[in-house]
C-alpha cells in the first residue's frame, strides 16, 4: 500500500483525490443526507483502493549494488553462515581461497525462530550463534589466518550488507545446508545476494549429518 | 579509485549511518506525529459518532443552524492555500526563491484569513459550548482542527521568514517540503470535518 504522506508531492495527489471524494458526497447529500452517507463510504473505499493499487515509487527499480572496496595489496574474504559455520566443506574452501595475507570475516546470522523474532526474543539465538562462531574463529585463527567473527542480522541479506559496510571485501562466501534443507536457499539467498552485491560469490554447500556420519565410521 | 582508496583510509569514527528505509528521518518523524494526529482527530469523531448516530441527537439541534455557506468559502480559502504552497515547492525545486517567497506568503495570508474567519464564525453563530452534546462536539471538532491550523500557520511563518532570508534553494529545500505535508494533512482534516460537521 503506498504512503499518501511519503512526501509533498504524494501528500498533494491525496488531497486532490480527497476533493474529488468530497465534491462527490456533497453532491450526493444534497440530493438526500443517506445517500450522502452511502457517496461517504464508497469514495473512502475508493481512495483504499486507489491507495493499496498504486506502485510504491522506485519498487520496479532494481536493487541499488553495493561494491565493497579494500585497501590495495589486501585480500579480503566474507564468509557468512548458519549452523554450517563449522563445517569441513566451508574449511577446506576457506583453505583454498585464503592466500597469506588474507583477511577473513565471518559473520553469523542469528536464527530464532518466526515467533522468537517477532517477539524480539533474540538473546538465545545471538548466543548459540556467537558460541558456533568463536569454535569456527579459534579454529580458522590456529591454521595461520587473520580472522575476526561477527553475530550479523537474522535477515542473511541485511547482514552482509552490514558487514560490508566496515569490512570493505573482493568476495564473498556464502555456506548453507543441501538443497530441501535449508532456508536460505528455498529464499534464493545466493540469486539475491548476486543482485544486490557486485562481489564474486562462492557457494559452499555444507552437509553436516554426512560429515557427522563420515566421523563416526571414520572414513 | 585512488581517491575512493584515500577516503577509505582518511575516515576516522563510526561508519556513516545507514537507513535501511528509503523515508528519510525528518519525512518518517513527520509522518509519525501526523500517524498521532490522525489518531487524536480519530478519537474525537469517535464522540461526534456517539453523539449523532449512538444517542440520535439531532443535528444541528433546534433552533440553532450553522453557517454552511461561509465555511464553505472557509473551505474554498484552505484549499486554495494548498494549491499555494504547493506551487511554493515546485518553484523551489526550479530554483525560482521569488516564487517560493510569494507561494508561501500566499499561503500565510489564506492560513490566516481562515483562522479569522472561523473566529467570526464562533462569535456570531449563536451558541455556545454549554448548549448540549452538538454544540460541544462542534466546538471540540472545528476548534481542534484550528489549534492545528494555528500551529501549521506557526511553521508557515517560520518558513516564510526563511526564505526570505535565502534559506532554502534548488538543492536544498527539505523545511518546505515537511511543512507542505503537514499542511495538506490540515487541509485534508478540513475537508472530513466540513463534510461531516456541516454537510452530512
Amino acid at each position: 500500500m503506498r504512503n499518501p504522506l511519503r512526501s509533498e508531492a504524494e501528500a498533494f495527489r491525496f488531497l486532490m483525490a480527497t476533493i474529488v471524494g468530497a465534491l462527490v458526497i456533497a453532491g450526493a447529500a444534497y440530493v438526500n443526507r443517506w445517500l450522502g452517507v452511502a457517496a461517504a463510504v464508497i469514495a473512502v473505499g475508493g481512495i483504499l483502493w486507489w491507495l493499496r493499487d498504486e506502485p510504491i515509487p522506485g519498487s520496479a527499480d532494481p536493487p541499488r549494488k553495493i561494491a565493497a572496496e579494500t585497501p590495495p595489496g589486501t585480500h579480503r574474504v566474507l564468509v557468512v553462515a548458519n549452523e554450517t559455520v563449522g563445517g569441513q566443506a566451508l574449511l577446506e574452501t576457506l583453505g583454498r581461497i585464503a592466500q597469506p595475507g588474507t583477511e577473513l570475516l565471518v559473520v553469523a546470522p542469528a536464527l530464532p525462530s518466526r515467533v522468537r523474532h517477532w517477539a524480539s526474543d533474540v538473546d538465545g539465538a545471538r548466543a548459540d550463534a556467537e558460541r558456533r562462531l568463536q569454535e569456527t574463529v579459534s579454529h580458522l585463527g590456529s591454521t595461520g589466518l587473520t580472522v575476526r567473527g561477527e553475530v550479523g542480522d537474522d535477515d542473511p541479506l541485511l547482514a552482509i550488507a552490514d558487514a560490508l559496510r566496515t569490512f570493505g571485501a573482493d568476495e564473498i562466501v556464502i555456506s548453507t545446508h543441501p538443497e530441501g534443507r535449508s532456508r536460505w536457499l528455498e529464499q534464493d539467498l545466493v540469486g539475491k545476494a548476486a543482485q544486490r552485491f557486485a562481489l564474486p560469490i562462492t557457494h559452499v554447500v555444507v552437509d553436516l549429518d554426512a560429515e557427522s556420519s563420515r566421523a563416526s565410521t571414520g572414513t | 579509485m585512488a581517491a575512493a582508496h584515500a577516503e577509505h583510509l582518511e575516515h576516522h569514527g563510526p561508519p556513516a549511518p545507514h537507513y535501511s528505509s528509503r523515508i528519510t528521518p525528518g519525512v518518517l518523524g513527520m509522518f509519525l506525529f501526523i500517524a498521532s494526529e490522525v489518531m487524536l482527530f480519530g478519537s474525537f469523531f469517535t464522540a461526534y459518532f456517539f453523539v449523532r448516530v449512538v444517542n440520535g441527537v439531532p443535528w444541528p439541534t433546534p433552533p440553532f443552524h450553522l453557517p454552511i455557506f461561509v465555511a464553505f468559502i472557509n473551505t474554498c480559502i484552505l484549499v486554495t492555500s494548498s494549491f499555494t504552497v504547493h506551487w511554493a515547492l515546485q518553484s523551489i525545486k526550479r530554483g525560482n526563491v521569488w516564487g517560493l517567497r510569494a507561494g508561501l506568503l500566499l499561503t500565510f495570508l489564506m492560513g490566516l484569513s481562515f483562522l479569522i474567519t472561523q473566529a467570526i464564525e464562533y462569535s456570531r453563530i449563536g451558541f455556545n459550548t454549554g448548549d448540549g452534546a452538538f454544540a460541544t462536539i462542534f466546538f471540540c471538532l472545528t476548534g481542534l482542527h484550528g489549534a492545528h491550523v494555528f500551529v501549521g500557520l506557526s511553521i508557515l511563518l517560520f518558513m516564510t521568514i526563511r526564505a526570505f532570508r535565502g534559506h532554502f534553494s534548488a538543492e536544498h529545500h527539505h523545511g518546505v517540503e515537511i511543512g507542505g505535508i503537514y499542511w495538506h494533512f490540515v487541509d485534508v482534516m478540513w475537508i472530513i470535518v466540513y463534510l461531516t460537521v456541516y454537510i452530512l
